[in-house]
């Protein structure tokens, strides 16, 4: 296992483009922190946003990862040229016949993504606990670590995301095709559900299913953290909407991506194993 | 003998395209091998098939005792397929490391291979700024990298200048001389014929011969002789049951053999019988001609 992923990092380290992408996903991912320095002063009007309870444990949790969950992009960018370059440099060729398996060399990409998502995740973990213990209201241990079921969410959200990356550039064997596929692919998702509701079932049956979709069952391990706020949940309540919106990871969203991402890493697999190269 | 590849009832179709055809053959240890075939005659699939990159369609195919699997296997072999393929943004080293690591063994053997291939001084150049030449013989050091127990090379010096060529062929040879078992494909014969001590012959996916280069033909070579009287000697040779067909050109006789005789004896009968020779020299057939003549006839 540390050859195939000492394999991976050799690929990935000596490429510019990958290395300068992956530092700067790392920095963003860092970079979350400068938040806490936005201060508004406009005369009376004074908002700092780190007073507005977003570093506040647990909620820095569910905040963190769902803003972090953004930057993934960059990722997907280096996950889907890591696939794509082997086809068009031929090199995956050559490594078939140097003495990998195909076995061998999905695996070592799918560990790829395993290590990207986990330090990810311990990453994410480390600024938010950071920003937390300066911040939060709250200090308790049993309130911070509360909710730490986000951490999970986030590390399984990303791992689902980058193995559909991975079956994309596989699939496509170009890079910048595969990441248009990727767009194409969100807006096919949406035009579904959009025609299942409409025409085929009721809107509500239409939001079952889309939760099936791989994408759509990404986004919602972790759904959006800002109607939760106390800010915005008072907007709410002043201007008499109902804000309460249900923020739970559930077991079965797990399993949903989880097995999207099985099925990816399965079809990569197979189609890797059925060509000719 | 030692077998390193057994080939048996190999088939290959691409769509309604047969590109190789019920192909069997096996490689012994220590020897030289050629697959010679015109262009599109399935040398490249068949290699690609024994490498683990194309998929079969029926047949079998073992690599040494048979026990192994093809990955493993792959492992102590060298080879070379098309084009060189190497990641182009790495260095000659970074490229050489990476397979090592593929290859499960220690990246103490860069140096030496490097500098058998005279890349040496540019260990650290980006695969990307080599030339063709460079590059394939970076791909021949690569190839050695685990001391394989057979070297497979698919049209080493294909696009490469005289002086290219020239090197490749010299590093062979270097190769050949250390006893490693050498595979190597390609459509020049002259190059087949200055390594290779077997054969296998393809057309259109089909073996046409496997084997020795001497047994290509059951042919026992011919005497080119030049002589003052030629008439004379014409008219002896023709009496004599070890010659079949004689030809006349430019001064010249060309009898071919019908079986097994030495220069030494020809000569030593033909100045019993009061002939002196001013030229007497003894010829098998060019593999070009040995391969053209079976190409042609089926």
């Amino acid at each position: 296992m540390v050859r195939l992923l000492q394999i991976e990092f050799i690929k990935l380290w000596n490429n510019r483009a990958s290395k300068i992408l992956i530092t700067s996903y790392f920095l963003l991912l860092t970079s979350i922190a400068l938040v806490a320095a936005i201060k508004f002063d406009i005369g009376p009007v004074q908002f700092h946003l780190a007073d507005q309870g977003i570093f506040n444990f647990p909620y820095i949790w569910h905040f963190n990862t769902f803003v972090t969950a953004i930057f993934k992009l960059f990722l997907a960018i280096v996950i889907v040229s890591m696939m794509a370059n082997e086809y068009s440099n031929k090199t995956i060729k050559q490594n078939l016949i140097d003495g990998l398996s195909k076995k061998e060399f999905i695996a070592s990409k799918f560990l790829t993504v395993i290590s990207f998502s986990l330090i990810s995740t311990v990453f994410v973990f480390v600024v938010s606990m950071i920003l937390g213990l300066v911040y939060s209201d709250y200090n308790e241990i049993s309130i911070i670590f509360s909710d730490l079921e986000f951490l999970v969410a986030f590390f399984v959200k990303l791992v689902g995301f980058f193995s559909f990356c991975l079956f994309l550039g596989i699939f496509v064997k170009r890079s910048a095709f595969a990441l248009g596929f990727l767009i194409l692919w969100v807006i096919l998702e949406q035009m579904v559900f959009g025609l299942l509701g409409w025409k085929v079932t009721s809107w509500e049956s239409a939001k079952m299913i889309k939760s099936l979709f791989p994408l759509e069952s990404m986004a919602n391990l972790i759904k959006e953290p800002f109607s939760r706020l106390s800010a915005v949940q008072n907007i709410g309540q002043q201007i008499g909407e109902n804000m309460s919106f249900d923020y739970q990871v559930y077991w079965y969203e797990f399993l949903i991506v989880i097995l999207w991402t099985a099925i990816f890493v399965y079809l990569s697999y197979a189609l890797l194993k059925k060509r000719d190269l | 003998m030692e077998t390193i590849l057994t080939v048996q009832n190999l088939t290959k179709k691409f769509g309604f395209l047969t590109a190789v055809k019920d192909l069997s053959f096996t490689i012994e240890k220590g020897n030289v091998y050629g697959i010679l075939g015109p262009n599109g005659s399935g040398k490249s699939t068949t290699l690609g098939i024994i490498l683990n990159v194309v998929n079969r369609t029926a047949g079998e195919f073992s690599w040494f005792d048979g026990n192994t699997s093809t990955h493993e296997a792959l492992k102590k072999v060298g080879a070379i397929i098309e084009r060189p393929n190497f990641y182009p943004y790495m260095t000659a080293i970074q490229n050489l490391k990476l397979v090592c690591k593929i290859k499960e063994v220690p990246d103490t053997k860069i140096q030496e291979k490097l500098e058998l291939v005279g890349l040496w001084d540019r260990k650290d150049s980006k695969f990307r700024t080599y030339s063709l030449g460079m590059k394939q013989r970076l791909a021949i050091a690569s190839a050695l990298l685990n001391d394989p127990e057979i070297l497979i090379l698919d049209e080493p010096t294909n696009g490469l200048d005289p002086q290219g060529i020239h090197q490749i062929r010299e590093i062979i040879k270097k190769i050949a001389a250390q006893g490693t078992t050498i595979l190597l494909a390609s459509h020049l014969l002259d190059e087949v014929e200055k390594v290779c001590s077997h054969v296998v012959i393809l057309r259109k996916g089909e073996k046409l011969y496997a084997g020795p280069v001497d047994g290509m033909l059951a042919s026992h070579g011919f005497f080119e002789l030049r002589t003052k009287d030629l008439e004379k000697l014409e008219s002896l040779l023709e009496k004599n049951a070890s010659f079949g067909k004689i030809t006349r050109e430019n001064g010249t006789l060309t009898a071919f053999l019908k079986e097994e005789m030495n220069a030494e004896e020809l000569n030593k009968l033909l100045f019993e019988k009061g002939l002196v020779l001013s030229h007497l020299v003894k010829r098998k057939e060019s593999l070009e001609e040995q391969f053209l003549t079976l190409t042609k006839n089926n």
